[in-house]
């Protein structure tokens, strides 16, 4: 079931479009990639979901419902640019942001108690903002996102700042949120949690959405038909016997057995090529190599034109 | 109106916990309090009388000049030269010569040991040239003594007309006294309280935590939540300051007073002297005093206090809504404090402006630019409490009134869509034509 969606969003300033009719669709209980090089839109878009700044055009929908200011407290948003007020205790402006939210004193403090106890961080009560690691304070930013118990949360670069241990936590509890139904929009260039956590993509470049989809049938979609395959048996023998319907890009022999990696030539199917090796070695495995998300981005943005976009609005990306 | 509540507590207790607070408060008082204490002390500390030795080669004017108490003459026969020499070893202070040539020349010669005050000099000049100008009335056969009981001193005494024909007597300075320090106080707040607003919206800024809350509440919201947080702290400040510099001043010189006199027996001597009959002379020098203690009394009991501590408010918070709005624009549309001057000079020339026609208002506070200037929203604050203590017509005060609600009405308006579009720009030079462009953006 469809959660959120944007229909056809034109964003402009000044003096460029940083969104050109941007459509995008967020499914219940999945976590969707929003991703793009920088400068692509993609921070005007999240704004625009956060109903921090209207679009010029098109329209936006939460649960079947125009996005109204009733929706705030359902949404949940970590920025890019992280922030929070130096000189105040950390307990107190948990509080107040999560009142602001419309959560009551008393639950908001109940809440705390459970996510302090969680991330172990109930000694940081009493502390000043500023007297926390920046990674500290990424951890408090993260607790008051979710705090309210938001349906769709918005996480822009959630990993950018945490030391492999936090992110790794941090990754676990974006796939627990998604465990308890939330939904996840998640904006990051680290192509590598992409695939681990997302289920959709969008692609932005250049304030035009190049790519969407699932991630898995994004990557088949963009399969090249290499397979890595590993047998027992004579290097010769092997690539005489498939002949022109493939072609051998790489091997290593490694003790008694060879791994080759083989593109098949246009139009042959897999089946054809292993009937061929069949009789020559002996199979060991085959496996299909797809391109990573992070190919897939380069291609994608290097079709589309430069991926570096002269800055003319002030605006973070 | 929930989510600016909030907005203001927080902005008002962050900034009533704070040690600066404290401190400003209890400081405050106690500068203004020493400054008055300090001035009652001064007055009543008598000088250190200066000794003066006159060689007077005319000898014209040897026990002519009269002493005070901060002056003592002396005359010697001896001559410049023996005096001179002698000067320090005798205990005078200063050496005043007057030449034989007096006349032609019209200068004496000062001599010192360590330089004489401005008073002083003043002194010696004005006895010399009394005592020059008599010689010459008498040289021309005037008599002096018709000369001096000729003279004559007015007192001026100003009572107000009511249109029920009741007379009040006021004394103008005790107004002017008021109603400046009502205006000057706004004046204050205004910048102090205004730069604080300034500051909070570049703190959070700078920050980035303003993404996170204008995702929970309208950019709106959070501005008016810190601007009505802040003028509550402003509020209490003033407040705070006003019964502590009360409570020590009058502690301070109630215990000060009571040492020095015997405040009942000046109240006695004062009673008597109304049956007791004395000297004509005396009894009009005596009775002066209590004269004007009497008028300025009633000056300030005729004062409105209520209507003048109410108009005070609501100035005081309708000039600071007014610029708060304001400073709070010009906050969102820099990066830091070290930017915001190129938009500080059209808010504060009005508020200068405001408080150098208050001062002309004290000398005619009925005339044209009185008016004018205590009508329009950008200088009412100021100039208009300067005139009320004088009596304003209701009208005026309505008007003005009016004029500010609706001048801060435009200006909050005004300052939100720049607001909300400042706060979300970064690392870019804001120049005029860009705000200008934003009061049109859509939201």
């Amino acid at each position: 079931m469809e959660l959120f969606s944007a229909k056809n969003i034109v964003k402009r300033y000044q003096s460029h479009t940083a969104l050109d009719k941007v459509s995008i669709s967020v499914n219940d209980h999945t976590i969707f990639g929003l991703l793009g090089p920088n400068g692509a839109g993609k921070t005007s878009l999240i704004r625009i979901i956060n109903q921090i700044t209207a679009p010029d055009e098109g329209e936006l929908f939460f649960k079947g419902q125009r996005l109204s200011p009733e929706h705030v407290s359902q949404i949940g948003y970590l920025p890019e640019e992280r922030g929070l007020y130096k000189k105040m205790e950390v307990g107190e402006q948990c509080l107040y942001l999560a009142r602001l939210k419309g959560l009551s004193r008393q639950e908001a403090a109940k809440r705390l108690k459970y996510w302090f106890e969680k991330f172990e961080i109930q000694s940081w009560w009493k502390k000043k903002i500023e007297e926390l690691s920046k990674g500290m304070q990424q951890k408090v930013q993260f607790v008051v996102t979710v705090l309210h118990e938001p349906q769709l949360i918005i996480l822009d670069e959630p990993f950018s700042g945490f030391d492999p241990i936090n992110a790794n936590l941090i990754k676990n509890e974006i796939l627990e949120l998604k465990q308890k139904g939330c939904t996840i929009i998640l904006s990051t260039h680290n192509m590598g949690s992409v695939e681990e956590l997302c289920d959709e993509i969008a692609l932005i470049n250049r304030s035009k959405k190049i790519l969407e989809g699932n991630v898995a049938t994004i990557k088949k979609q963009y399969h090249s038909n290499t397979f890595d395959i590993t047998f027992e048996g004579n290097m010769i023998a092997f690539t005489n016997s498939f002949g022109a319907t493939a072609e051998l890009i790489d091997h290593k022999k490694d003790g008694d057995l060879i791994a080759a990696r083989i593109t098949l030539a246009k139009g042959q199917k897999l089946n054809n090529v292993l009937h061929l090796l069949l009789p020559a070695v002996q199979l060991h495995s085959v496996k299909e190599i797809l391109p990573s998300m992070n190919d897939i981005f380069i291609m994608k943005v290097n079709e589309t034109g430069e991926t570096v976009i002269s800055n003319t609005n002030a605006l973070t990306e | 109106m929930d989510k600016i509540l909030l907005i203001l507590k927080r902005e008002y207790l962050t900034r009533v916990k704070k040690k600066s607070f404290l401190i400003m408060t209890i400081l405050g008082p106690l500068l203004m309090a020493s400054a008055v204490v300090i001035r009652v002390w001064l007055s009543m500390v008598p000088e250190e009388t200066k000794k003066v030795v006159v060689v007077d080669e005319t000898q014209v004017f040897t026990q002519k000049f009269r002493n005070t108490e901060n002056i003592r003459f002396y005359y010697t026969k001896e001559n410049l030269e023996e005096t001179r020499k002698s000067f320090y070893t005798e205990d005078f202070d200063i050496l005043l010569y007057v030449p034989n040539n007096i006349l032609q020349a019209q200068t004496v010669q000062v001599f010192y040991k360590k330089q004489p005050g401005y008073g002083i000099l003043e002194y010696l000049r004005n006895s010399v040239s009394t005592q020059l100008e008599e010689k010459k009335l008498i040289a021309s056969g005037i008599d002096i003594s018709k000369i001096q009981a000729s003279k004559t001193t007015v007192n001026l005494v100003t009572s107000k007309i009511e249109e029920s024909g009741r007379i009040e007597k006021k004394n103008t300075e005790v107004l002017i006294a008021v109603g400046f320090i009502g205006g000057a106080l706004i004046y204050v707040f205004i910048f102090l309280y205004g730069a604080q607003v300034m500051r909070g919206v570049i703190e959070e800024k700078t920050n980035r935590i303003v993404e996170v809350i204008i995702s929970s509440v309208k950019p709106f919201q959070l501005m008016m939540g810190k601007i009505l947080g802040i003028a509550l702290v402003g509020l209490t400040q003033f407040l705070l300051w006003i019964v502590l510099t009360a409570g020590i001043t009058n502690a301070v010189l109630s215990v000060y007073m009571s040492k020095k006199y015997d405040t009942s027996m000046v109240a006695k001597t004062f009673s008597k002297q109304e049956i007791s009959g004395t000297t004509q002379n005396q009894l009009q020098n005596q009775l002066q005093m209590p004269d004007t203690y009497n008028e300025i009394q009633s000056t300030i009991s005729s004062i409105q206090f209520g209507t003048l501590i109410g108009c005070f408010l609501f100035y005081f918070l309708g000039g600071y809504l007014l610029y708060s709005a304001l400073f709070a624009a010009v906050g969102s549309a820099v990066d830091s404090e070290a930017d915001t001057q190129q938009f500080m000079l059209p808010l504060s020339m009005p508020l200068l402006l405001a408080f150098f026609v208050a001062q002309a208002v004290i000398t005619n506070p009925d005339g044209a630019v009185a008016f004018w200037f205590s009508i329009i929203p950008f200088t009412s604050p100021v100039v208009m409490m300067v005139r009320i203590p004088f009596g304003v017509p209701v009208y005026q005060v309505a008007l003005s009134m009016a004029l500010l609600v609706l001048g801060f009405i435009a200006t909050t308006w005004l300052a939100g869509r720049i607001y909300r579009t400042g706060i979300l720009m970064y690392g870019k030079k804001i120049t005029y034509r860009e705000l200008w462009k934003w009061l049109f953006y859509k939201s």
